[in-house]
């Protein structure tokens, strides 16, 4: 009986000793993750919260003694708006031409440039420069450089042939604003799908060679399976980028001519119209649309990475 | 000989597709260098003499605002906040590779999962906020701002730069009697810095690039270059030269840091999901 009595007792103190040293220690490990994670959920968790309150007020920054709780009155206006259901559509258009094209000519470019060739770095570096251009700044050079229809670049060179001198801005305001986009963005994709083609495993294509496949068998075979991760990373990581995009909306149309995306939307609706709760509720719905492709874009970036986890 | 013949030809499509794609800022910078009247003909002037005009009418001396406070304000925000996220992340990434936390994957898609939010989403609470507690046109505000917009990428990248130092020679270096700090100063720094300073020219490219947050939460103040550049959208008349001078000086640092990165540049874009 003393046995039963004393045995948890004489453990109790050794538990009680051991269990604050490895608590102190779980906390040391802890503690330089901390600030980090602090830091990252006041400044951008915060405000989340903020806006999905917001969203449920009817707040004209204009009358601020009229704010009350609508419930989901923004909503209901946000998604009958015919100007910001256009948005929804010219942020989804925009998006998915944007980084189809961009990963097409990506994926081509990244081809020609996982061969050797006299020059290949320097081609690189070419091709790279446009991504290293401030967004501004390169929507400024198409939209005054390159598109001005009386002295633009293109209109200057389409003179030579004898060819039309159109308004590209006016004429097509969305096609001229996607492909400065795809100007900036197709070496982005070219440098993931170059990092793609450069982790194939030689030794299977120099096998498939000798089997007597051919290069066009070898790329829809081995090649393209093996790719396919890193175009869906590239696809999503374009998207997550792109959806956002206010830079080129802002500087090459105003966000007029129908090319006003849900960013310019949101800045135009609080910015300008003073509209709070409005804004808010359209912030949501971004935030909406942007969860359904981060939910994609992470189960990638998360197989890459165990796998890359693994293979360490 | 056909497959030189094609080998060489493939090159020679690169080598198009490089020039083509570099064309429009090859003419940018050739117009900068234009008088006003030679940047806006039609047909192009290709051959007109080259003057700085377009870099002094640039900087002020036509009687327009000087850009230099924005530069200084971008230069502070952007250097100010890389500074901030290194001393943030570094910790982090230790605690998420050297000795990890429990359930340090899920840590670090946390981190991830904040830079898939769009920034424009939390821009009225901010806005809201800084106006209240006077903090609007003020260029600490964006150094707050640009450091959470670059924690996560920071994060991400540094983790998987420390991660490659190997566990084996820390182990060592512990067994010898080395402490923490001469572990972290003669074994992690050799081995990381490199990944180190491309993760600080990323995060310095993305401050230094940023138009939203600095066009509706600064004014005259703290207005930052790109702010500046939008003052070039609507302007009329003959202003190529400065246009093209303005947004080569100011796309220079990115440039520069940009190809400074070059090697790392994509595991960077990429979070760190590829090497």
């Amino acid at each position: 009986m003393t046995a039963t009595t004393t045995a948890p007792l004489a453990g109790t103190p050794a538990r009680t000793t051991r269990q604050p040293s490895a608590r102190l220690r779980a906390w040391a490990t802890r503690a330089p993750l901390l600030p980090a994670l602090v830091f990252m959920i006041a400044v951008t968790q915060l405000p989340f919260v903020a806006t999905l309150v917001i969203s449920f007020f009817d707040w004209n920054a204009l009358y601020p003694k009229a704010r009350h709780f609508t419930g989901l009155d923004n909503y209901h206006q946000v998604l009958t708006d015919a100007d910001l259901r256009h948005s929804v559509w010219t942020t989804v258009l925009l998006t998915v031409a944007v980084v189809l094209a961009s990963l097409v000519l990506g994926l081509v470019l990244a081809l020609l440039l996982d061969r050797r060739f006299p020059g290949r770095g320097a081609v690189r570096t070419l091709l790279i420069a446009p991504f290293l251009v401030v967004p501004v700044a390169a929507a400024l050079l198409w939209k005054h450089v390159l598109y001005n229809p009386e002295y633009g670049l293109f209109n200057g060179l389409l003179h030579y042939v004898g060819g039309p001198q159109p308004d590209w801005i006016s004429n097509t305001p969305l096609l001229a604003v996607e492909a400065s986009l795809v100007w900036q963005w197709t070496p982005f994709m070219m440098l993931i799908l170059l990092a793609g083609l450069q982790s194939r495993d030689q030794q299977q294509i120099e096998a498939a060679r000798v089997d007597g496949a051919g290069d066009w068998q070898i790329f829809v075979h081995l090649t393209l399976p093996h790719l396919r991760r890193y175009l869906e990373l590239g696809a999503l990581l374009g998207s997550i980028y792109i959806v956002q995009n206010f830079d080129a909306v802002f500087t090459i149309t105003s966000g007029g001519l129908g090319t006003a995306n849900l960013p310019y939307t949101v800045y135009q609706s609080f910015y300008q119209a003073h509209e709070n709760g409005l804004a808010s509720a359209a912030g949501v719905l971004v935030v909406i649309g942007s969860i359904v492709i981060a939910t994609f874009a992470l189960r990638v970036v998360s197989s890459l990475f165990r796998e890359e986890v693994s293979r360490a | 000989m056909n497959a030189v013949l094609r080998r060489n030809g493939l090159g020679l499509v690169a080598w198009l597709a490089g020039i083509v794609f570099f064309l429009p800022i090859a003419w940018m910078a050739l117009t900068s260098f234009h008088s006003e009247a030679d940047a806006a003909t039609n047909p192009p002037s290709f051959a007109a003499s080259l003057t700085l005009d377009g870099y002094r009418e640039f900087f002020g001396s036509g009687g327009g605002a000087s850009p230099w406070p924005a530069l200084v304000n971008s230069a502070v925000a952007s250097v100010v906040s890389t500074l901030l996220v290194l001393l943030l992340a570094l910790p982090a990434a230790y605690a998420l590779s050297i000795r990890p936390v429990k359930k340090w994957t899920d840590v670090l898609f946390f981190f991830l999962s904040t830079k898939m939010l769009p920034a424009v989403a939390g821009l009225l609470p901010v806005y809201l906020f800084a106006k209240n507690a006077g903090l609007l046109d003020n260029i600490w505000l964006l150094v707050v701002l640009y450091t959470s917009m670059n924690l996560p990428i920071a994060v991400w990248m540094m983790q998987s730069f420390l991660a490659e130092v190997p566990v084996a020679v820390i182990e060592a270096a512990r067994v010898d009697g080395a402490r923490l700090p001469t572990i972290l100063a003669r074994v992690v720094a050799p081995i990381a810095l490199p990944g180190i300073a491309a993760t600080a020219l990323i995060c310095f490219i993305f401050s230094w690039n940023e138009l939203l947050f600095a066009r509706v939460l600064t004014g005259v103040v703290a207005e930052t270059a790109p702010v500046f550049l939008t003052g070039f959208i609507t302007s009329q008349g003959l202003f190529l030269a400065k246009v093209c001078a303005a947004s080569l000086v100011i796309s220079l640092p990115v440039l520069a840091a940009g190809f400074a990165a070059q090697d790392k540049l994509v595991q960077g874009l990429s979070l760190g999901a590829v090497k």
